[in-house]
């Protein structure tokens, strides 16, 4: 069969059929690895959410009848797990890019450091969900 | 006409002509509108947690103080500007067919919209329309 295949177009056939390296499915996941793909996730995730600010800015300023039906929609159970998504989403995302930004300059850099900033993101980012939904449920009452 | 091939590699065509001089500047935005969005989104998620069950009349008078007017149309400024440099450059990364090129058309123009309406929605709130 593959005889009759011209040559010009087997031989990129034959390196699709390869098996790509790093092989993801056996990779074991690493640190470093994971917060990158995690801050280039988490800038899709926060995209749509950006949608729905401009929707809800959008609905305040149609009245208050609007209004009052999108912030039924935030404040129900669904809108909560979303809303706590969010704001775990931008924290992640806020102090990934932040680390993105010292790396620009040059510095932390080396394997060691990268290591110690990235747990100090998780670390970090956590907490500021945490302490950013405690206050707010606080001052909620 | 059949255009004749190109007898030297890309290599060869673009060497010693040096870079474009213009691949910088999306980069350099997008860290520029980052730098922007730390203080920016930190008011803005600050702002929500204080005002998380506020009805509609204190988040209208939250919204027409000038500050908070100034800050939200800074906010949705930086906040598309970036949104579209970031997205442009995971579509790029991903998608390698014909719909490329669309993708990252359609998102730039959706978040040209979508900063224009929200930026209308909030002067309509602080002018009172």
């Amino acid at each position: 069969m593959t005889a009759k295949v011209p040559r010009s177009t087997s031989v990129p056939a034959i390196r699709t059929s390869r098996p790509l390296s790093p092989h993801l499915q056996i990779y074991r996941p690493q640190l470093t690895s994971v917060l990158s793909f995690s801050h280039r996730l988490t800038g899709v995730i926060l995209s749509v959410y950006a949608v729905a600010l401009v929707a809800w800015l959008s609905a305040a300023a149609a009245g208050p009848q609007v209004f009052a039906t999108a912030q039924s929609l935030v404040q129900s159970p669904f809108g909560k797990i979303l809303l706590l998504a969010c704001t775990f989403s931008f924290f992640l995302h806020l102090c990934s890019g932040i680390r993105h930004l010292m790396w620009d300059t040059g510095r932390g850099l080396e394997l060691g450091a990268i290591y110690i900033s990235g747990w100090v993101v998780v670390a970090v980012s956590t907490m500021l969900t945490a302490v950013s939904w405690i206050v707010g449920t606080t001052l909620a009452r | 006409m059949v255009k004749p091939p190109i007898m030297r590699s890309s290599h060869g065509r673009a060497s010693g002509l040096g870079s474009a001089k213009e691949g910088v500047q999306q980069w350099w935005l997008e860290r520029v509108t980052a730098v922007a969005l730390v203080p920016l989104t930190l008011w803005f998620t600050a702002s929500i947690v204080g005002h998380t069950d506020v009805g509609y009349m204190a988040f209208i008078a939250w919204l027409r103080a000038p500050l908070t007017t100034i800050l939200m149309v800074l906010l949705l400024i930086a906040l598309f500007h970036h949104l579209a440099l970031g997205l442009q450059v995971v579509i790029e990364d991903y998608v390698h067919s014909v719909a490329k090129l669309p993708a990252v058309i359609t998102v730039r123009l959706a978040c040209f919209g979508l900063a224009v309406a929200g930026i209308v929605a909030t002067l309509r709130i602080a002018l009172g329309y």
